[in-house]
C-alpha cells in the first residue's frame, strides 16, 4: 500500500515525486514507456520562461514566475545544468512594436523583475547575429534555459535515492477507487494507493476518466525543431523569440546548456497522440523563420530534427485540481510547463495536504543527487583526479562529445537506471554528437548487454520492439 | 612534460604510413596515439578485397593490408599507444591525451601529423521527415555490427547513398542473407567507386536509383518501412514519384567528413571544399611542423592512395625534423569549380610535385589543363571521363611552376 501514486514520469510528475520524498511517504511512479521523461518532456524548447507571456491571473502566469524562481536552486540541488542566459521578443514592425508594450505590462503585472523594451540597436549591441530587419525587442533577464530531461532524471533519481519506486513499462489501463484507496492497474503491476496524481500528460484525460471525471480533454500539438551542432551553439546568447502574432508564437532561437543551437517549433493541432513525425512543411518552416530572426545560421550542421508532443488541455489554463477524495489532476501542462514544475510540484503537495494527506518531513531526506561528471568540463586535476579513483574515466567511448567509458557505467548504475540506448544518449551524451552514435553505438550496445546481462541482441533503442539487432549473423540466415 | 619528436595522431593505415616513413628518413625519436584498441583504423572492418593493388601488387583485404603496416610499424620498433583519446592539440605542438593507465598527459612534439581519418555523414543533416525509430545506421556501423561484432542490424534493407560503404554493405549484407531492396542516390551519378557499382551492385541484382532520395521514415518503434521519390535537376523530389518501400533497416552511405575538431584546436586553416587542412606539397599545413595525411586531410578512395600520401607526410616531418629544406617557392593552386578543389593546396618547393584533385561532375572527353599566372598552359591532357567518385592526379615538373606565383586546374569539356 503505497500512500502517493504519481501516474506519468515526465517532468511535473518528478518534479513532484522529488517534492513528496521529503516526508514520511510511500510514493510509486508509474511510467507506460520503456524510461522516464520520453512524453513531452523528451522534445519541448527547454526554456525556463520568464513569465510575461501567461495573461496575468491564470495559474500559468502564477506558477511560471513562482516557478522559475525556484529553478536555480533545484538545479544547484539536483546538480543539473542551468543558465541564466536572458531571453529576447524581437520585433520587425510597429505592430509589434505594440505588442511587445503589452508583453511588457503584462510581465510588470506578473512580477517578471528587469523587463526593458529596447531599441534596435540595443539589441543589436546585445545579440550581433539577429536580424538587421528587427527593429525592436524586450528583454527578459531572468529566462533562462535547463535540459528537460536532465532535470526529470535528476528530480526522479533524487526521489528514488529518498525511497520512491518507479515501475517503468506499465501502462494504466484501469484506476479503480473503493473504501478510501486507489487500486492502479498498471502493466503487470496492482498497486494500491491512498493517493493518486495524475500526471500523464497526452493521457491525463483518459486516466481522469477512469475515475468518472470528463471535466477535461487533452489534445497533442505537435512541434517541430531542428537541434544544430556546436559550432552553431555561440551565434547567439539569449534565448531569440519573435513577436507572437495571429500566426502564433513564431520560431525561437536558443542555445542549449550543452552548447547546441535549438530552433523550434512549429505548433500544429493534430490527433493522433502517438505521431512524432516531423513533416517536411515543419522542417521547412522551422529553417525559414530561423534563419528570419538570426542570421548565420547554417542547416547542414543539422544534428537531429525531432518532434515533441504538447499536452494541450480544454480550459486554456494549466488544470490542476482535486476533482474527488484522494485524486489530483495535474493536467494540460503545455508551455510553460517546465519552467512552473518546481511550482506546480509545491502546489500539489499542498492540494494534497488540503485533502488529507499528512505532511511530515522525513529526517534523513537528502535534497541533493550526485551530478553526473562531465569529463569534457574537467579541468586537468580534475580529470587525473577522477581517472585515479576509477581508470574507466580514461577511456574515451564517445569521441564527438568526449564522454567517458566511466560517466556512462555511472549512468547505468545510478537512479532512475537506463536501459537502452537513448537512455544512455540522454544521461551521458554519449551518441548525441555529429556522428550520431555512428562510432560509439556498438560499444554502448555492448556495456548495456553487459550491465543489465541480457543478449547483445536484446538491446535496444528505447524499448519495444526498437531492437539494434535481431541476432547473430548466420543465425537470422 | 614529456618531450617526442614525432607524434602522429591516429594508428589507422594513414598513421601507420607515415610512422614508417618518418622511421626510415631517420626519425628513431616518435609515438603513434591510438584511440582504439588495436592498429588499423577502419581497415580492420573492412573485410572485404580489393585493398592493395597498387601498393603491393596484389589483392588484400582490409585487415590484411593493416596487417602488412602494423608488422612494418613492429619491425621498426615504433611505440604506439592504443586506447589512447587525443583531448587537444595547441598550435605550439602541445599534445593532450588520455587512457586508462596513465590519466591524462601531455607531450612537447617537435612535428606532428595529423591522421585521424573520416566520419561518416549522419542522418541528421539529411533532414528527412517522418519518425525515430531504431534501424537507421550508418554503412559504417552496420559493417561494425556484422563484421566486427557478429550481429545482423537488419533484414530487409534499403541504402541512401551510393558511397563505397554502402556499396560494399549492399554486397555484405545480402551474403550475411538480408534482402536489399534499393540503393537511392540523389544525384544523377554515383559516388562510389565504378568496380563496386558492379562487383556488389549488379552481381546481386540489387537495383541502383539514382536522382532518387528518402523522403520519409516510418515505423514507431523498429523502422517499417520509407518512401523514397525521384528528384527533379534542383535535387528536390518530385511527389507524384513517390512509392513506399516496407524494410526494417536504412543504411546510409551520404558523404564522408574529415575528422578535424583536433585540427581545429591546433588552429590548423582548414579548405571549405575538401574539409581538410590546406596543405603544400609536403602535406604540411599553415602551422609550421604540423603534417596532415590520409581522409582527415580529403576522403580517399584507395587506401593505396593514402598510404602513398602519408609516406610524403611522414618523410617530410622527418625532414623538417633534421631541418632539411629545398629551394623555396611560393604557388597557390586554383580551381576552376568543375574541378573542385586540389591537393595540395599549395607549392613552396621546386620540385616535383603530383597534384590529386577531384571533379564536380561526371565530364567525358575531357582536357585537363593546367595554366599558370601568366597564362601559360604548363600541362594538358585528355581524359575520356572523370568522375567525383574517381580521384585523379597531374604530376608537374618543377619548371612548370618556377615561374608563377598561380597555377589555375581546369577541365575543358567538349
Amino acid at each position: 500500500m503505497y500512500d502517493v501514486a504519481i501516474i506519468g514520469a515526465g517532468v511535473v510528475g518528478g518534479m513532484i515525486a522529488r517534492t513528496l520524498a521529503a516526508y514520511r511517504l510511500n510514493i510509486v511512479i508509474i511510467e507506460k514507456a520503456h524510461d522516464v521523461a520520453t512524453g513531452a518532456t523528451a522534445a519541448n524548447s527547454a526554456i525556463v520562461h520568464a513569465g510575461f507571456d501567461a495573461k496575468e491571473g491564470t495559474l500559468k502566469a502564477k506558477l511560471n514566475v513562482r516557478g522559475s524562481e525556484m529553478m536555480p536552486l533545484v538545479c544547484e540541488e539536483l546538480g543539473v545544468k542551468y543558465r541564466n542566459n536572458g531571453s529576447l521578443v524581437i520585433g520587425f514592425s510597429d505592430e509589434d512594436k505594440a505588442t511587445l508594450q503589452t508583453l511588457y505590462e503584462r510581465g510588470v503585472k506578473n512580477g517578471v523583475r528587469g523587463l526593458e523594451l529596447l531599441s534596435a540597436e540595443a539589441l543589436r549591441a546585445l545579440e550581433p547575429n539577429i536580424s538587421k530587419n528587427a527593429t525592436c525587442a524586450l528583454h527578459a533577464p531572468t529566462g533562462s534555459i535547463v535540459c528537460p530531461y536532465e532535470l526529470t532524471f535528476a528530480a526522479i533519481g533524487n526521489a528514488m535515492d529518498n525511497g520512491a519506486e518507479l515501475l517503468l513499462d506499465s501502462e494504466v489501463t484501469a484506476v479503480t477507487a473503493e473504501n478510501g484507496r486507489y487500486t492502479v492497474t498498471a502493466g503487470a503491476h496492482t498497486v494500491e494507493a491512498r493517493y493518486v496524481v495524475n500526471a500523464a500528460g497526452l493521457y491525463a484525460d483518459a486516466i481522469a476518466a477512469m475515475v468518472g471525471d470528463t471535466s477535461f480533454n487533452i489534445h497533442p500539438r505537435r512541434g517541430e525543431y531542428i537541434l544544430l551542432d556546436k559550432e552553431m551553439g555561440a551565434l547567439v546568447s539569449h534565448t531569440v523569440f519573435r513577436t507572437p502574432s495571429k500566426m502564433g508564437k513564431g520560431i525561437l532561437v536558443s542555445p542549449t546548456v550543452d552548447g547546441n543551437l535549438l530552433t523550434g517549433p512549429t505548433s500544429v493541432d493534430i490527433s493522433d497522440k502517438e505521431d512524432k513525425s516531423t513533416t517536411p512543411e515543419g522542417i521547412a518552416r522551422v529553417m525559414k523563420e530561423a534563419g528570419e530572426n538570426v542570421e548565420g545560421i547554417r542547416f547542414g550542421a543539422t544534428i537531429t530534427g525531432f518532434c515533441g508532443l504538447r499536452a494541450v488541455g480544454s480550459t486554456g489554463d494549466f488544470i490542476i485540481n482535486n476533482p474527488r477524495h484522494g485524486f489530483v489532476n495535474v493536467a494540460g501542462i503545455e508551455s510553460p510547463g517546465l519552467s512552473s514544475a518546481p511550482a506546480i510540484a509545491a502546489y500539489v503537495a499542498d492540494l494534497l495536504a488540503a485533502d488529507g494527506l499528512a505532511l511530515e518531513k522525513k529526517p534523513d531526506y537528502n535534497p541533493r543527487r550526485e551530478a553526473l561528471h562531465a569529463f569534457r568540463e574537467m579541468s586537468m586535476e580534475e580529470k587525473n583526479k577522477v581517472i585515479a579513483k576509477d581508470p574507466a574515466y580514461g577511456r574515451v567511448i564517445c569521441r564527438c562529445e568526449t564522454v567517458t567509458e566511466g560517466e556512462i557505467l555511472h549512468a547505468i548504475r545510478q537512479n532512475p537506471k537506463p536501459r537502452d540506448l537513448d537512455g544512455v544518449k540522454r544521461r551521458t551524451r554519449a551518441q548525441m554528437g555529429r556522428c550520431q552514435g555512428g562510432f560509439c553505438s556498438p560499444y554502448i550496445v555492448e556495456m548495456l548487454a553487459k550491465e543489465l546481462n541480457i543478449p547483445y541482441e536484446a538491446v535496444t533503442k528505447f524499448g519495444g520492439k526498437s531492437v539494434v539487432n535481431f541476432g547473430k549473423t548466420k543465425e537470422t540466415l | 612534460m614529456k618531450h617526442i619528436d614525432l607524434v602522429i595522431i591516429g594508428g589507422g593505415p594513414a598513421g601507420m604510413s607515415a610512422a614508417v616513413a618518418a622511421y626510415d628518413a631517420g626519425v628513431r625519436d616518435l609515438l603513434i596515439l591510438e584511440r582504439d584498441s588495436h592498429l588499423g583504423g577502419i581497415l580492420q572492418q573492412c573485410i572485404h578485397n580489393g585493398f592493395g593493388l597498387h601498393r603491393f601488387g596484389e589483392e588484400l583485404t582490409g585487415p590484411e593490408y593493416a596487417y602488412r603496416y602494423e608488422a612494418m610499424v613492429e619491425e621498426r620498433g615504433i611505440p604506439a599507444k592504443l586506447n589512447t583519446m587525443v583531448l587537444d592539440i595547441s598550435p605550439e605542438k602541445v599534445i593532450t591525451a588520455t587512457n586508462t593507465e596513465e590519466g591524462v598527459f601531455q607531450i612537447q612534439a617537435k612535428a606532428v601529423v595529423l591522421a585521424m581519418g573520416c566520419r561518416e555523414r549522419a542522418k541528421g543533416a539529411l533532414n528527412i521527415a517522418g519518425t525515430r525509430p531504431s534501424g537507421i545506421y550508418s554503412a559504417g556501423t552496420a559493417q561494425k555490427f556484422v563484421n566486427m561484432k557478429g550481429y545482423m542490424p537488419g533484414k530487409e534493407v534499403v541504402i541512401l547513398g551510393s558511397g563505397d560503404i554502402g556499396l560494399i554493405m549492399a554486397r555484405r549484407m545480402t551474403l550475411e542473407g538480408a534482402k536489399v531492396h534499393a540503393v537511392c542516390e540523389l544525384m544523377p551519378y554515383s559516388g562510389g567507386l565504378a568496380r563496386n557499382i558492379e562487383q556488389c551492385l549488379h552481381d546481386f541484382n540489387i537495383p541502383l536509383k539514382l536522382s532518387h532520395t528518402v523522403v520519409e521514415i516510418h515505423g514507431r518503434e523498429r523502422l517499417t518501412g520509407v518512401t523514397i521519390a525521384k528528384v527533379d535537376e534542383n535535387r528536390r523530389p518530385i511527389p507524384e514519384t513517390r512509392e513506399y518501400i516496407p524494410c526494417d533497416t536504412l543504411l546510409l552511405s551520404v558523404g564522408l567528413i574529415p575528422e578535424n575538431e583536433l585540427s581545429k584546436t591546433a588552429k590548423v586553416p582548414l579548405d571549405r571544399v575538401t574539409n581538410g587542412a590546406v596543405v603544400d606539397q609536403d602535406r604540411q599545413t599553415a602551422v609550421n611542423g604540423v603534417f596532415a595525411c590520409g581522409n582527415v586531410l580529403h576522403v580517399h578512395d584507395l587506401v593505396d592512395y593514402v598510404s602513398e600520401e602519408a609516406d610524403i607526410a611522414g618523410r617530410s616531418a622527418a625532414d623538417y625534423i633534421n631541418g632539411l629544406s629545398a629551394d623555396a617557392v611560393n604557388v597557390a593552386l586554383h580551381t576552376d569549380g568543375k574541378v573542385r578543389y586540389t591537393v595540395p593546396q599549395r607549392i613552396t618547393k621546386k620540385k616535383d610535385v603530383t597534384v590529386f584533385f577531384r571533379v564536380s561532375d561526371v565530364f567525358r572527353n575531357v582536357t585537363v589543363k593546367v595554366t599558370d599566372n601568366a597564362g601559360n598552359v604548363v600541362y594538358s591532357r585528355k581524359k575520356p571521363k572523370v568522375a567525383p567518385g574517381e580521384m585523379e592526379s597531374v604530376t608537374l615538373k618543377p619548371e612548370a611552376f618556377a615561374n608563377a606565383t598561380d597555377l589555375n586546374f581546369a577541365l575543358e569539356v567538349q
